[in-house]
């Protein structure tokens, strides 16, 4: 069991989503930073479909009941087990009775603890993932509250005294700016010229309206050459809709699976994770690319993400001295 | 016939024009159905008068899913889904409907014949989205007709029964939103640990009945 210490409405159990529920009107959903939950599972030896619990307020406190494998990743900053310091992007063994404390993040704004063999929730509709608006799913289909005590595995596995981890980091959002690529949406064209030009040359500020459903932003206004009055249509998190205020918002992975808004770009997939560790006040900036980039770093990073599985599970085994590791299965 | 991209991995097909089209709207559940057979597709999701098709960009190449998108399109033909006839029991009053008489005044019409109005159309299920469950009806008497809210509300309660432009509908769970309420039911919308989450399905038909 993992006790949390420390409840927030913005805390939750994450997987990496419903892509098939979208025709019942259920979100895709899912850790907002899919690649840091990933390497989290990796880490661990896990299932890359285990759930992990998404931390985006802090500080965040959990108390083990059990002896536990745990990992960190995602966002930077200071994080305790007990006394001990962990580094970012690290997996270690904890003892029952030990608390991890994590402060704010330095850098990044969400940090994603895994747990070897999974957060042991129900699968609904296909993942284990909280969906808050639909109220299912996840650890009774809400935030995690002070109190509440979550299934999970003991260890099993032998992870090095003292844990093991990434020495490259993850990339996370400078401080500076996210720069995050996007590809034109159906009414891109629609648009007046100096608003698709003000689209990329433009600064954008995160506003406080920032959360697993949408991130409003602020900057210049973008116009519709004239209003448009479109049907409901499908929409995907990345998608950037401009309602009448003519600042846009850029659907996450929360958003209503449907909308009404026209559509100037959509952020493309592996560019989500910069937002979903960005905060209030960042600046973005957008910045067109082809559709054949995209998917060439897409199929790039699906290698690299199986490599790293494969190389984690293999240094797994040179980091322990041969005797404590347990039987392989 | 206008397709577009959503990010590298979905395909927005529109063929829409400036009303609500039957027709097309059947058409399109057939190539939703038909493109679902697609291994490389992993949702195709009907709107109104639209189709967002997701599929694997990994194991896909986009430019041959959109002439797979544009040939499914071209052969489906419109699909004569036999839905169920369902009725919605609604109390509508001054409090649970807050805007009727928003409603009434925009219409030109008392309260009581909006509300008739309301439950004496035969509504068709066009499109299920935005939220779990919640549907998109078409048959709404045109005098009925509202563009949603200027600003929209931050929560509007499960149960409420709304319309928004030309489109009836019921909210599934407490969210925002911009549609305008009449009336409220206590009829669940959608269930996860039910074998079919959605209580109202693509061709299903609604009559809301006046129980105030």
């Amino acid at each position: 069991m993992i006790e949390i210490l420390t409840g927030s409405a913005l805390n939750t159990v994450q997987d990496l989503g419903r892509p098939r529920a979208m025709t019942m009107g259920v979100a895709r959903g899912g850790a907002m930073d899919a690649c840091a939950l990933m390497v989290g599972n990796a880490l661990l030896g896990n299932d890359a479909h285990d759930a992990g619990i998404e931390i985006a307020f802090f500080p965040f406190r959990v108390r083990f009941h059990k002896r536990v494998n745990l990992a960190l990743t995602g966002a930077c900053g200071p994080v305790r087990l007990d006394e001990r310091m962990l580094p970012a992007n690290w997996a270690i063994t904890a003892q029952p009775g030990q608390v991890l404390a994590i402060a704010p993040p330095l850098r990044g704004a969400r940090m994603y603890l895994a747990i070897e063999g999974g957060i042991d929730v129900p699968v609904v509709l296909g993942a284990r993932s909280t969906d808050l608006k639909g109220g299912f799913g996840g650890f009774h289909g809400r935030a995690l509250n002070k109190g509440d005590m979550l299934p999970c595995h003991p260890a099993s596995m032998m992870i090095p005294e003292g844990g093991y981890g990434l020495a490259v980091p993850l990339s996370l959002p400078c401080a500076e700016e996210t720069v995050v690529r996007i590809l034109p949406a159906a009414e891109y064209e629609m648009f007046v010229p100096q608003a698709r030009a003000a689209l990329q040359s433009g600064i954008w500020s995160l506003t406080p309206s920032i959360n697993r459903t949408g991130y409003r932003l602020d900057g210049p206004s973008l116009d519709l050459a004239v209003p448009l009055g479109l049907f409901s249509h499908g929409i995907v998190p990345g998608t950037i809709q401009v309602p009448p205020s003519g600042k846009p918002i850029i659907q996450m992975a929360d958003a209503n699976t449907c909308g009404g808004y026209p559509k100037i770009a959509t952020v493309v997939e592996p560019d989500l994770r910069l937002l979903a560790q960005s905060s209030v006040g960042s600046i973005v900036r957008f910045v067109e690319v082809t559709r054949e980039e995209v998917v060439t770093e897409m199929r790039a990073q699906a290698l690299r993400s199986e490599q790293l599985i494969v190389e984690l599970a293999s240094l797994r085994r040179t980091l322990i001295p041969w005797r404590s590791q347990s039987c392989p299965a | 016939m206008r397709i577009s991209m959503e990010g590298a991995g979905a395909l927005l097909l529109d063929i829409a024009g400036p009303v609500f089209d039957e027709c097309l709207q059947r058409r399109i559940w057939d190539a939703a159905q038909q493109l679902e057979r697609e291994a490389a597709i992993i949702q195709a999701v009907p709107g109104v008068n639209n189709l967002l098709v997701t599929f694997d960009v990994l194991h896909s190449d986009p430019d041959e899913m959109t002439r797979v998108v544009q040939k499914v399109w071209k052969q489906a033909t419109p699909h004569a889904i036999s839905g169920r006839e369902i009725e919605i029991p609604v109390i509508y009053d001054g409090e649970t409907g807050e805007d009727l008489a928003v409603l009434a005044r925009h219409a030109g019409l008392c309260v009581a014949e909006v509300i008739k109005l309301h439950a004496s159309a035969r509504y068709s299920v066009a499109a299920i989205g935005a939220m779990p469950g919640f549907v998109y009806l078409t048959g709404l008497d045109s005098r009925l007709a509202l563009p949603r809210r200027d600003t929209p509300r931050l929560k509007v309660e499960k149960g409420a029964v709304i319309i928004g432009g030309g489109h009836a509908g019921i909210m599934p769970c407490t969210a925002p939103s911009g549609w305008h309420v009449i009336g409220h039911t206590d009829v669940d919308l959608f269930d996860p640990s039910r074998s079919r989450p959605c209580f109202l399905q693509l061709g299903d038909s609604v009559r809301f009945v006046d129980v105030t």
